[in-house]
């Protein structure tokens, strides 16, 4: 079960998307996450669409994979779904008892519900092609300006490259306390919601503290490294732009155009 | 009463780029009684085996039989089995977690839903096994010294009375004096209480001198299932796969190439003397 979150989880494969320049991937994806707040009607939904597809046939990630991200986040999306389905004045459908259907909130609910879908999935594109190290790297020099106005940028990409990179560890810690605690006739499955709770102090009790005793290890032995920040720093692997990277650049730039003008213009 | 793995095979990750294929087609029995040695290379699925015996991990392929009945059935209950056969992964004491050492030695029996009573005698007699004096009994276990925590979680999954007990690795990261204390616990636990006992270890002087029958796995394979001495007699198959022999049978194989007539099936500092004193009488 644990092994069905792919948020932040990358998966090994050679691709054109694998191979692009990190910052290239995070500009992309910032692109395509406002872009799906820019479009007005369905229109703009088909071309966001297209473009989503291209991007996961490009990807080489089975598609299989990035829907398993979408399994934890399914109450969330009936909850959006079934607030806008009826919260939604307009022009009544149907109407029973106390709760009434417009056409206004279908559009709302449905627009709502590919608009969160797209979200996860466009952000999954980026992990699952983007190795964490790569991602943080990319997010260092991306940010590097705002060093001038005194923003802790390395400190930050180095912050979340450690949490990026600790995810699948405790993910492996979790599976295995859970393991030798499930070996001890612990049970974290039945009973109702504040049993359950209870029961997962066994679980989070040692995780905390092996939490805890790893980010200890890992400050001495950054220590024992010499690592005192960023300045002076370089990289083992500088980034650098490809002609690919520029080309990405010019596609982005032409679907977020499209987004914006071609939904308008048919509309006028 | 008996543990029979029939061609069980599991692979972590099926159809993605990640899959891993663990175990391939392993078979063998457990009967009463025995004491066994698992060994391999590290990621040789030496882990995933033992998940396999007490139900954590359900075969893909294959089938796991306790005393007769399917593991994997539907109706088969779970919990009744990891009761009955105690499993202690890698640094068991990463699994404490209660505020004093009593109560969670207890934590396994209080799941086997016994009365208080019971409960407290389980873990009582338990840290008692585990040579754990009274007056830890009221303190944090995280106050304790690493061979301590080790006892302790130990005796968190005697308290549950298994009939099997599989430990991984139980001696890693511990002192000398720990490590006998722990192999000398595991000895009394399989002479004096006949738990069958399966040991995974990596060192092959440990498993020589305790185990009754020795499984060899190597890459996701059962290469070997024979009593120590044979297996021990593959001295060039087993360093093929990432393991050796005991020091002293390898002392024994030099000495042979040397031109001194020295027996060969020696796995033992004690049937190595006697074997040296053999030929200076």
């Amino acid at each position: 079960m644990l092994r069905d979150i792919t948020l932040g989880q990358y998966y090994p494969t050679e691709s054109v998307l694998h191979k692009l320049d990190p910052r290239v991937k995070l500009l992309g994806t910032l692109v395509f996450l406002v872009s799906l707040f820019l479009i007005p009607n369905f229109i703009g939904y088909i071309i966001a669409t297209i473009f989503l597809i291209c991007m996961i046939l490009l990807s080489k990630v089975p598609f299989s994979f990035m829907v398993r991200g979408l399994k934890a986040v399914v109450i969330l999306l009936l909850v959006t779904v079934i607030i806008n389905l009826f919260a939604t004045p307009g022009e009544v459908l149907v109407s029973f008892w106390k709760f009434r259907i417009t056409k206004e909130g279908i559009y709302a609910s449905v627009f709502m519900m590919l608009r969160l879908i797209y979200l996860i999935i466009g952000s999954s594109i980026m992990t699952l092609t983007t190795t964490p190290a790569n991602l943080t790297d990319g997010m260092e020099k991306a940010l590097s300006p705002l060093s001038l106005i005194r923003v802790p940028v390395h400190e930050i990409a180095m912050m979340m490259s450690i949490a990026l990179s600790f995810i699948p560890i405790l993910l492996e810690e979790t599976d295995k306390i859970m393991k030798a605690q499930m070996a001890r006739g612990a049970d974290f499955e039945s009973g109702n919601l504040i049993r359950r709770v209870k029961n997962m102090i066994p679980l989070l009790v040692p995780l905390f503290i092996s939490a805890f005793r790893r980010a200890n290890d890992l400050a001495m032995a950054m220590e024992a490294r010499c690592y005192r920040g960023g300045d002076g720093r370089t990289k083992m692997k500088p980034l650098k732009y490809h002609v690919n990277d520029v080309i990405a650049y010019v596609l982005l730039a032409l679907y977020l155009a499209a987004v914006i003008v071609i939904p308008r213009v048919i509309l006028a | 009463m008996s543990i029979i793995v029939n061609h069980v095979s599991y692979s972590y990750n099926p159809g993605t780029a990640m899959e891993v294929k663990a175990l391939n087609d392993i078979s063998f029995t457990v009967s009463d009684g025995e004491f066994i040695g698992l060994i391999g290379h590290t990621g040789c699925g030496k882990s995933t085996l033992v998940q396999h015996l007490n139900g954590l991990l359900k075969p893909q392929q294959g089938e796991i039989c306790y005393n007769g009945e399917n593991i994997s059935d539907a109706d088969y209950d779970l919990r009744a089995l990891r009761s009955r056969v105690g499993l202690i992964f890698q640094y068991p004491e990463h699994q404490l977690f209660e505020e004093d050492v009593f109560t969670d030695v207890s934590f396994g029996p209080r799941n086997q839903g016994l009365s208080d009573s019971e409960i407290e005698m389980r873990a009582y007699e338990a840290l008692t096994q585990v040579g754990i004096p009274d007056e830890y009994f009221y303190q944090s276990p995280f106050d304790l010294s690493g061979g301590e925590k080790r006892r302790i979680a130990i005796a968190g999954v005697l308290a549950m009375k298994p009939e099997v007990l599989i430990l991984d690795e139980p001696t890693a990261g511990l002192d000398p004096k720990g490590r006998e204390d722990i192999l000398n616990l595991i000895r009394n636990l399989h002479e004096k209480e006949h738990i069958t006992i399966i040991l995974v270890s990596h060192s092959m002087e440990d498993i020589a001198e305790y185990a009754d029958r020795i499984l060899v796995m190597h890459e996701a394979k059962l290469v070997y299932d024979d009593s120590p001495r044979s297996v021990f007699a593959h001295e060039e198959e087993l360093k093929a796969m990432g393991l050796s022999v005991p020091a002293v049978t390898s002392i024994m194989h030099l000495l042979r190439e040397k031109g001194v007539g020295v027996r060969q099936d020696v796995i033992t500092i004690e049937e190595g003397l006697k074997a040296c004193l053999e030929i200076l009488h």
